[in-house]
């Protein structure tokens, strides 16, 4: 059947129908943990997975807080292959490059099936070349929280890497040679996951402050180390030195301005690629030249918006997950460096997220259609880059989506009559703005009326499609496989669309 | 007209395939300084490919062609039957070199029946500063350009933050457009990274009577328009003399507010709004 972006889904699934369909439906929520034992401490895991009676087919989850320094899942993934444990579920927040032994669970069959918001690297090309026995599930920041309150993603042992324990059992993340900052996206897990594992490096007699309640906490596991800190806090601080990419986020914050965006109260969110980053100077300047104070800015947070909060340009940070050490050094000291959940963050059915609050989102994409959806999850051969992150959560919330890119990427353009892969609705993108003109959705009348009269080099979508096409002539179009490897669940639980193998035939 | 050019390395495709979307009035196609002896070939190629294929070219296009002592000269010149090149911005400007383009540009134009072309001297050591009032008088030629860089290597000095070694440059520049109404555009600001500077720079550059400015980095145009356009004060002002001329057509000298207003004052304020329509300002 074909779901609300027109996209060919199996009968058997819950179809994408429209972004605020979950409306109509109430909260899904399990009994959250009881725990009545005290904390268990472990140093050996192999003693651990013993005491939980880890077995085939079970479902274990873990957090990306430790980004590309991550070692607790390699350390869980290897346990998982000396015990030949087979028809594993894991369920990461997201995978990194770095997660090398997945890839050889995956290819041996002891890993089938996969959870995540967003993957790269290796474990990515064997997904797309078909060697997942299961199915791969892309959800959302708050659509794993979702998920997990639910009951839909069932979690049966949850590994949280947490930087600093106390004897207690009570996590902190911003402490430690490994500190990693907030702990937003593994609070569902440590909440109705049905064993919690810390697993950490650093014990301590107590945490006077805590982000992780050891009422929730099983077992700690100690280990020598849970990261490589090089690899933890690796987001980029350094704005673009890209012409184009100066060029598209300079009239991004023009634009921004333009439509009285920039003003009192305002809150924000960015991504924190270099062309962001260089949005957030740009509208630090137009903050600080019109004396504007904005009520936050969320999100992962990265050293940019540090500053602007200790410049009192914003009043409060939410952060779901540190970016860089600025980052970390700021939740520790500021109370106005506020941690949120990926529940508070995302989740549809949260009581006033986040992301319902913000004036308007930069975003990026890989590509956008005719009809503005959005395709952050694969490249346009089909193979897996990335995923939605927060992406759909906040295009939802936010009064205003702006997605910024260059018309072309490495020769490819950006525009499709169809994107390869759906994974935010176009219904909630409003703005794309490219270094040779802005295409509005013809959706928002509001923003094309506020615009008629100005400079802007204002085009439609299909205008921005036929301009590339002379720049780079209409690319050749991409049979994907019939064979289904997984699909792109929208925040909601509902099926956005299907990631197919990719189609070697096809190149 | 202009008010900045912007130097983009003939071979660079992404560069080139974006040179239509900054903010340039021109953009300079450097052929010459930026591409090294074993890319020259490459290079050239690699231009007449994207002038005769591309669909998105900058609106006015100036190719800077090697100099007329090289091998590479003529066949740069080739690059003209494209007939998408606007201006030839000739290097190491000085008499000799402007009559020799000059005589080898008939020659091509009438053997292979091209659209002839406007010819801005890039005017970079000290015997093209000495001999510049003899070349400006060239019909070809529409502009000067300072080259500072290789005229101070010539003179054997340092360049300074303050620039004054290159004010005697800057004059003679000056004066030999205003004398021959072509357009005097200033020596690139080499520092990329100090926008302070090369907004102080050509505040002063503009106020000693330079009409336009070479950039290196398309971060620099924002700035170098702004300066060498109109401002606003300008144009308002310009828009009254105009008006208040129109109101009293046959009056060769009259008032506004309080202050003198004649023939040259007039011509002053026509340059303003014709700038200013020209630049969308307006």
């Amino acid at each position: 059947m074909l779901n609300g972006v027109g996209r060919e889904v199996p009968d058997n699934v819950k179809a994408f129908v429209k972004s605020d369909d979950f409306k109509k439906r109430k909260r899904t929520l399990i009994d959250k943990k009881n725990k009545q034992s005290k904390t268990v401490f472990f140093d050996d895991l192999k003693l651990l997975f013993d005491e939980l009676n880890i077995s085939s087919k079970m479902t274990l989850s873990f957090h990306h807080h430790l980004r590309n320094g991550d070692k607790v899942i390699e350390l869980v993934s290897e346990e998982v292959q000396k015990r030949n444990l087979t028809d594993m579920h894991f369920a990461p927040s997201s995978i990194f490059p770095s997660y090398k032994l997945l890839g050889e669970l995956i290819k041996e069959g002891n890993i089938t099936d996969i959870h995540t918001n967003y993957l790269n690297g290796e474990v990515a090309d064997l997904i797309s070349k078909g060697f997942l026995k299961g199915k791969l599930i892309m959800n959302t920041h708050g659509g794993r929280a979702r998920a997990i309150e639910s009951g839909d993603l069932p979690i049966d042992v949850a590994f949280i890497a947490c930087p600093t324990v106390d004897k207690l059992g009570n996590g902190h993340g911003a402490i430690g040679k490994s500190a990693c900052g907030t702990l937003g996206y593994c609070i569902s897990d440590l909440e109705y996951g049905k064993k919690v594992v810390l697993v950490t490096d650093n014990v301590i007699d107590e945490l006077k402050e805590h982000q992780i309640n050891s009422e929730y906490v099983d077992y700690v596991l100690v280990v020598d180390s849970i990261g490589e800190s090089s690899g933890i806090v690796s987001g980029t601080t350094e704005v673009t030195k890209d012409p184009i990419g100066l060029k598209i986020a300079k009239d991004c914050a023009n634009l921004l301005d333009y439509l009285g965006l920039i003003k009192n109260d305002f809150s924000m969110q960015t991504g924190a690629g270099k062309t962001s980053l260089a949005v957030v100077k740009f509208v630090e300047e137009i903050m600080k030249k019109n004396n504007i104070i904005g009520s936050f800015a969320s999100g992962g947070i990265t050293k940019a918006y540090v500053d602007m909060l200790e410049a009192g340009l914003f009043k409060n940070l939410y952060d779901v997950q540190c970016f860089d050490l600025d980052a970390v050094n700021s939740f520790s000291k500021n109370k106005n460096h506020i941690a949120m959940s990926a529940s508070e963050y995302g989740n549809p059915f949260e009581n006033s997220p986040i992301c319902d609050k913000l004036d308007f989102v930069i975003l990026g994409a890989t590509e956008i259609d005719l009809d503005f959806n959005v395709n952050v999850t694969t490249d346009s051969m089909g193979n897996l880059i990335g995923g939605s992150g927060g992406h759909a959560d906040i295009a939802y919330g936010a009064d205003v989506t702006i997605i910024i890119s260059p018309l072309i990427k490495s020769r490819i353009p950006i525009i499709k009559q169809k994107v390869t892969t759906v994974t935010t609705p176009g219904t909630d993108v409003d703005i794309l703005i490219t270094e040779r003109g802005i295409a509005i959705n013809p959706l928002r009348k509001d923003l094309l009326d506020k615009l008629k009269n100005s400079q802007f080099p204002i085009y439609s979508i299909n205008d921005l499609l036929d301009l590339t096409h002379k720049i780079t002539g209409v690319p050749k179009q991409i049979i994907p496989d019939e064979k289904i490897i997984g699909y792109v669940e929208y925040r909601d639980g509902t099926i956005i669309d299907c990631l197919r193998k990719i189609n070697y035939e096809s190149k | 007209m202009f008010r900045s050019l912007l130097f983009i390395p003939g071979n660079n495709p992404s560069m080139l395939q974006n040179a239509d979307v900054f903010l340039a009035d021109a953009v300079i196609i450097d052929l010459e300084d930026a591409i090294s002896i074993k890319e020259k070939d490459n290079a050239r190629n690699l231009v007449h490919n994207y002038l005769t294929t591309s669909s998105v070219l900058p609106k006015q296009i100036v190719l800077r062609i090697n100099s007329i002592d090289t091998v590479w000269y003529k066949k740069d010149l080739d690059l003209l039957k494209t007939n998408k090149i606007n201006y030839l911005l000739i290097p190491k400007a000085d008499s000799k070199t402007i009559i020799e383009v000059n005589e080898y540009l008939d020659t091509l134009f009438s053997n292979n029946n091209l659209d002839e072309i406007k010819l801005i001297a890039l005017v970079e050591t000290a015997r093209g500063i000495t001999e510049i009032d003899k070349f400006a008088e060239n019909k070809r030629l529409c502009a000067i350009l300072l080259g500072a860089e290789d005229l101070t290597n010539d003179l054997e000095i340092k360049r300074s933050e303050t620039n004054q070694e290159i004010f005697y440059a800057r004059s003679k520049v000056i004066f030999a457009c205003a004398t021959n109404k072509l357009i005097s555009i200033d020596t690139p600001f080499t520092n990329i990274n100090d926008i302070v500077g090369l907004e102080k720079d050509s505040a002063f550059s503009k106020s000693l009577g330079m009409k336009a400015r070479a950039c290196i980095h398309p971060n620099q145009l924002e700035i170098v328009n702004r300066i060498y356009s109109p401002s606003n004060e300008d144009i308002n002002w310009a828009l009254e003399v105009f008006k208040a001329h129109q109101a009293n057509p046959n009056v060769g000298a009259f008032q506004l507010k309080g202050k003198m207003i004649d023939k040259p004052i007039i011509e002053r304020a026509k340059k303003i709004i014709e700038k200013a329509k020209l630049f969308n300002l307006m």
